[in-house]
């Protein structure tokens, strides 16, 4: 029950985390700044690399420069762009220039993650790095995770497990092909490249990223970092600069991975007031319990009270 | 929030989802800042199983508690009924449930761990509890054989047999969609009168109209208290519940009105005396009460595809709660430690 009283309680760790003990590692996780992103896509196509991810269509959306759209199965780092009629200063020339938006949008690793709470099977689970991971061996794609995420970070992967591949036939499988030719069926999402964490390497995204737009590190330090660089973007007048997900106190508890901002979250394909859906879930429980006591009851008076005819 | 358009000709005039300079518009048609008129969050991977396993769940949960009760008034005809019934449609729900999964033959890692934050979790072990007795003392009641089994085994699945109808609400309301979260509240007592109407109008299509009169009255019932408490969960919901007149989700929900009231009038008043009329009326109910099940699941994709549900309900918390995910310069952020 120590578990719903995290959720009663929540002491700021992330969930799960305390129960490696002496094996927790420092928490770890990106802060992505899109002042200084270029859209280059690197840590697209690096992270598609690296975790040998397969295509995901090739769509022209004719939405500017993007065209993976969202992340998915099979996007783990996607960069949005907007196109915006706003000067990228707002300390007024009277300028009415245009602002071109970049922003590599990656999964969250909440302190209080929801794929993880809802996931039935423990597929999903918290590493000694206190980053969310699928464990694809225990997945059974029941899809809770899905509509649970507050960001839409996961989903099913729907093509054949045979093309699990990536884009290099030369390199083997992840793992034994199953089910060859049947679609996939389990979910995937960002392990913030938890193979290379374990061999003391950055993630494949933030190595490849040429602006360090995508920084890796220490959370503590990247929250130290963020917060200068927001009081520079300020004193340099950039307009609509915020942080999004630095704060431990949001709705998730603070990201693991969180960003700079140039507009509202909202601009970006990000929900501006996310919460933990788990968050209500005590409250849930016993207004379900008292549900079904009223159901027993309900049903027992109505058949015993009053004849059978 | 959604600023005002910059009239540029070459950017006017393009479809839905297309955007203009400091708006876009979505799947609804409304005008709004949002990344193309994309959805924020993600719409469930479930197919046409979930809504059906809605209804046979809770089908199978109120059945045994009928047939238990039943035993108690010695109306042993209905006792019967309803056991068969409800273990049928325990039987059927597992087989829903494993066929949607992406990976149907690692089902059982459901039961790996026991997991109260998961209302899936939960749900499974509710469900094989419950199918296993129900099933248990159908086949025994069948044979005739080893009474002293089959009375316990049916009082377990009397007591597995509410939580099983009503955790559906929970599980649905445990997610991140709109529709669904913010009727928390509704969800599992309108899943637990609907289990409770299709309970007994299946009782009232396979029992005499003589021995029948407790199951019409659960069917009567259980529509009056759904009805009312989904007009509850709509007052609740206000704007986001919009998705409950609009799309497949509006036509599930006016089909699940029409013939659960119709075969609960029915019921009511022909039902006593005509045989056929029982089972007619019996039908209809069921037919809404999967309808509704339709309607409940329809909305909660309806509502995830929108953007603007998301922003408009997040927006309103924010003006309202002073809660966000965003730190603008000068304000300080919150010291580390306190949570969500």
């Amino acid at each position: 029950m120590n578990v719903l009283q995290e959720l009663l309680e929540p002491t700021g760790e992330p969930d799960g985390w305390a129960a490696y003990g002496d094996e927790k590692k420092e928490r770890v996780g990106f802060f992505t700044d899109t002042s200084v992103c270029i859209g280059c896509k690197a840590c697209e196509v690096a992270c598609k690399e690296w975790n040998l991810i397969p295509e995901d269509g090739r769509v022209w959306t004719g939405e500017s420069y993007d065209h993976t759209s969202q992340l998915g199965a099979n996007t783990w780092r996607h960069v949005a762009f907007v196109e915006q009629r706003k000067p990228l200063f707002g300390n007024g020339d009277g300028s009415t220039g245009l602002r071109w938006l970049m922003e590599s949008d990656v999964c969250k690793h909440c302190t209080h993650a929801a794929c993880l709470d809802v996931c039935p099977t423990g597929s999903l689970f918290r590493t000694e790095f206190g980053t969310v991971v699928v464990q694809q061996d225990i997945c059974n794609g029941c899809g809770y995770c899905v509509p649970a995420c507050p960001f839409g970070v996961l989903d099913q992967r729907k093509i054949p497990s045979t093309l699990n591949v990536g884009h290099k036939p030369d390199l083997p499988a992840i793992g034994p092909i199953e089910r060859g030719g049947k679609e996939d069926g389990r979910v995937w999402k960002c392990t913030l490249c938890y193979d290379r964490l374990k061999g003391g390497h950055e993630p494949a995204c933030a190595k490849a990223c040429p602006t360090k737009s995508i920084q890796f590190g220490p959370l503590e330090e990247l929250r130290e970092r963020a917060d200068a660089r927001l009081a520079k973007l300020e004193a340099e007048g950039w307009n609509g600069a915020q942080l999004y997900g630095r704060d431990p106190d949001d709705g998730v508890g603070g990201f693991g991975a969180f960003f700079l901002l140039l507009d509202e979250p909202e601009v970006y394909g990000l929900p501006p007031d996310p919460v933990v859906t788990t968050r209500d879930l005590p409250e849930m429980w016993t207004n379900m319990l008292v549900a079904a006591g009223t159901l027993l009851a309900g049903i027992a008076s109505l058949t015993l009270i009053g004849g059978r005819r | 929030m959604s600023e005002q358009l910059h009239p540029l000709s070459d950017l006017d005039g393009k479809p839905p989802g297309t955007t203009s300079w400091d708006g876009s518009i979505t799947e609804a048609g409304t005008q709004m800042r949002s990344y193309y008129g994309r959805p924020i969050i993600k719409e469930p991977t479930w197919t046409w199983e979930i809504p059906t396993y809605f209804f046979t769940g809770g089908l199978a949960g109120a059945s045994a508690v009928l047939s238990s009760a039943a035993r108690v008034a010695r109306n042993e005809k209905l006792a019967r009924r309803a056991l068969y019934v409800g273990a049928i449609a325990d039987l059927v729900s597992p087989a829903l449930l494993i066929s949607d999964l992406g990976r149907p033959e690692r089902f059982h890692h459901m039961l790996r761990v026991v997991k109260v934050t998961s209302p899936m979790n939960i749900g499974s072990w509710v469900l094989l509890v419950s199918s296993g007795a129900s099933t248990t003392a159908a086949v025994l009641q069948a044979l005739g054989k080893w009474k002293p089994l089959r009375v316990a085994a049916s009082i377990v699945s009397a007591f597995a047999g509410p939580p099983l109808a009503t955790y559906t609400g929970v599980l649905v309301a445990d997610t991140a969609i709109p529709v669904w979260h913010e009727a928390r509240h509704e969800l599992p007592w309108i899943f637990g009168a609907s289990a409770v109407a299709s309970a007994g109008a299946a009782a009232s299509m396979f029992v005499p109209p003589r021995d029948a009169g407790p199951a019409r009255r659960l069917a009567v019932a259980g529509v009056l208290a759904e009805g009312a408490l989904m007009q509850a969960m709509e007052l609740r919901l206000g704007k986001i519940g919009e998705v409950y007149h609009q799309g497949e989700a509006g036509k599930f929900s006016l089909a699940a009105k029409g013939l659960a009231s119709a075969g609960a009038a029915l019921l009511a008043r022909r039902g006593r005396k005509s045989r056929a009329a029982a089972v007619a009326g019996g039908a209809l109910v069921c037919a809404g009460e999967l309808c509704l099940r339709w309607a409940v699941f329809k909305a909660g994709f309806q509502s995830a595809r929108d953007p603007k549900y998301v922003v408009e309900s997040q927006r309103k918390r924010v003006e309202h709660e002073g809660t966000k995910a965003t730190t603008k310069p000068g304000e300080s952020p919150a010291p580390p430690g306190r949570g969500a």
